[in-house]
């Protein structure tokens, strides 16, 4: 581990974006000239090397999924590549970050993820509430047109690349990979049946890559610096830094770019101070709304894919929300469940109906109306949601926090029984 | 009929898409700004210029949480009620909104200043509770607070 935090290094204290010129000087744009040297095939290969996992959520090695997508002269054209830049995820704050505080880096690292799988054209898929992030993305790539760096020749290559902008209107389906798909094409954001994969038959039916804005941010120090230092910038198994944040009652919310595989523990106790005074520690999501309760038990748990998995919940966003006692365990399921249900596309029956279902049986275990028999429903919501029931994640996911509260906090769902109303209230 | 100001600004969303369709989303955010929301006029004045069905469109525009097909007052208020504003205070701070403003979720107040709705995560849970009016996202909330931030919208 070398302590280094080269996503968010060279970011003004103040919080304004680095201009090209500043962001040039800092050494920014030297990976993309290297990257348009090198083979298609070897940036690739650098990047599955260096262990890079997708940062969006699910954790994906980034080259493997680039493999898939046909190269040469015999490829589809246009090639699509799409920065994933909906971050709607309840919890979830760190790609603001990175589009606020340096738009050219994640330029930059777009530019190189277009040379790896000889993309023509880029989208940033901008969720529409970041309103400052699409000015100042915006400037930047104004900024890069005018440089040269994009568009018919940028820096002087043979292959082209247009880049813009697609500042999107509001569902977290558009977050989904191939809801977003469908979204850039002016559609309702529902999911795609897979096969075809994307990277074979995406946007507009031609080759396509979708790729989380964190992830995105990491290329441009892989090429710089090689596989074995992004290796090396990790505490954990899995390679490089990461942006973690906290937010709920803790005395210091925030964002910390770590070393990946940080200890849950230190990143609650130091970066994030520790509960505020007066209050305890019951719970907490690790990686936003769809992940698994991890609780006191865990706070040794390296923040690594691997070791979240295994403590049985994931790494997700890496943005963990903590539940304090004073808060109510099933009022927090319900605010969560209600998402869901309001965000379902409708498309599978156990997603649109059985989690307006939960949402409904949380809301009245809240009003003093529930009965045990409703925990065994929620139990069953949970197995009929199950992964491979439904046509995306968001369903799976969904019940991701609330079958772990029916594990962790079972002893305040029997009270909202037994009491007949919140014990909170 | 589209304004030639919303013309031009839609033909230049439409060069970066290989179909007309496909800047759907962005037409409708055009014309929005523009007029403040999506009337059933409007739909058909851009279907007709993208060449789609008023009724796909429509299918497209009541799908998106930002594309408002009813009128709205001069300022929209958005009050986040994730997860994370919910643990720091959002319901004490819904109960104040609709105290001041005299108006619920889905709402506009009779001298058409504020529409009040609600809104999924605005990545600002660090700083929660918040909520953005117009394009401003305003942070780290309490019901006292709310005097000073509503000021700045007439
Ligand atoms: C309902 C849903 C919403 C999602 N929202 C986002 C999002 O806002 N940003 C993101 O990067 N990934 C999101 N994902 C994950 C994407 O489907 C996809 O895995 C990711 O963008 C791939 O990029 P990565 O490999 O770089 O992480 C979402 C997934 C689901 C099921
Ligand atoms: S799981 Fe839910 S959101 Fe995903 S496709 Fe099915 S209904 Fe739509
Ligand atoms: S939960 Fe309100 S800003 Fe994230």
């Amino acid at each position: 581990m070398n302590g280094e935090r080269p996503l968010t290094r060279d970011m003004k204290p103040d919080g304004e974006p680095l201009s090209l010129q500043e962001y040039e000087r800092a050494g920014g744009y030297r990976a993309v000239r290297q990257a348009l040297r090198m083979a298609p095939e070897a940036i690739t290969r650098l990047v599955s090397d260096s262990g890079l996992r997708g940062r969006g959520g699910a954790g994906f090695p980034t080259g493997q999924k680039w493999s898939f997508v046909p190269l040469g002269a015999e490829a589809p054209h246009p090639k699509y590549l799409a920065a994933n830049a909906d971050e709607m995820e309840p919890g979830t704050f760190k790609d603001r970050w990175l589009l606020e505080g340096n738009p050219h880096q994640l330029l930059e690292g777009m530019m190189i993820a277009a040379c790896a799988i000889e993309a023509d054209v880029a989208y940033v898929f901008l969720r529409g509430e970041y309103t400052l992030a699409a000015r100042r993305v915006e400037r930047a790539i104004a900024e890069a047109y005018q440089a040269g760096y994009l568009g018919r020749h940028p820096f002087g290559a043979d292959r082209g690349l247009e880049l813009y902008l697609h500042v999107s209107a509001g569902r977290y389906m558009c977050g989904e990979e191939t809801g977003l798909l469908n979204a850039l094409e002016g559609k309702r954001a529902n999911p795609r049946a897979k096969p075809p994969y994307p990277q074979v038959s995406g946007l507009f039916g031609k080759p396509t890559i979708v790729q989380n804005v964190e992830t995105l941010a990491c290329l441009p120090h892989i090429i710089t610096h090689g596989a074995a230092w992004f290796h090396g910038l990790s505490r954990g198994v899995d390679a490089g830094s990461k942006l973690y944040g906290a937010s709920g009652k803790v005395k210091r919310p925030g964002l910390w770019e770590l070393p990946m595989g940080t200890p849950l523990g230190e990143l609650l106790e130091e970066h994030a101070g520790g509960l505020r005074d007066g209050l305890k520690l019951r719970g907490l999501l690790p990686g936003g709304a769809s992940t698994d309760f991890l609780t006191e038990r865990h706070l040794d748990v390296a923040m690594d894919f691997t070791h979240v998995e295994k403590a049985g919940s994931r790494l997700g966003t890496g943005t963990i929300i903590v539940l304090d006692d004073r808060t109510c365990p099933v009022g927090m399921v319900w605010n969560l469940e209600e998402f869901f249900a309001q965000e379902s596309c409708g498309w599978c029956t156990p997603c649109w109906s059985g989690l307006r279902w939960a949402e409904r049986l949380l809301d009245g275990l809240e009003r003093g109306q529930g009965s045990e028999a409703d925990l065994d429903r929620l139990e069953w919501i949970v197995k009929f949601c199950a992964p491979g029931n439904t046509f995306c994640a968001l369903a799976p996911g969904a019940v991701e926090p609330l079958g772990s509260a029916l594990k962790y906090f079972r002893e305040d769902f029997m009270a909202h029984i037994r009491e007949r109303r919140c014990p909170w209230s | 009929m589209l304004a030639e100001q919303e013309r031009r600004e839609i033909e230049a969303e439409l060069e970066r898409y290989p179909r007309r369709d496909a800047a759907s989303i962005d037409a409708l955010r055009i014309v929005q700004r523009h007029r403040g929301w999506i009337s059933d006029d409007s739909l058909r004045e851009i279907a007709e210029f993208l060449q789609m069905s008023p009724d796909d469109l429509d299918s497209v525009a009541t799908f998106y949480n930002l594309i408002y097909r009813r009128p709205v007052g001069r300022h929209v208020i958005l009050l986040c009620n994730s997860v994370s504003c919910w643990i720091m205070g959002y319901a004490q701070l819904r109960q104040e909104l609709h105290r001041r403003l005299g108006i619920g979720f889905g709402e506009t107040t009779a001298d058409g200043r504020f529409t009040l709705l609600p809104i999924v995560c605005l990545g600002a849970c660090d700083h929660a509770p918040a909520l953005m009016i117009d394009q401003d996202l305003h942070r780290d909330l309490s019901p006292d607070a709310l005097d000073r931030v509503l000021e700045g919208y007439r």
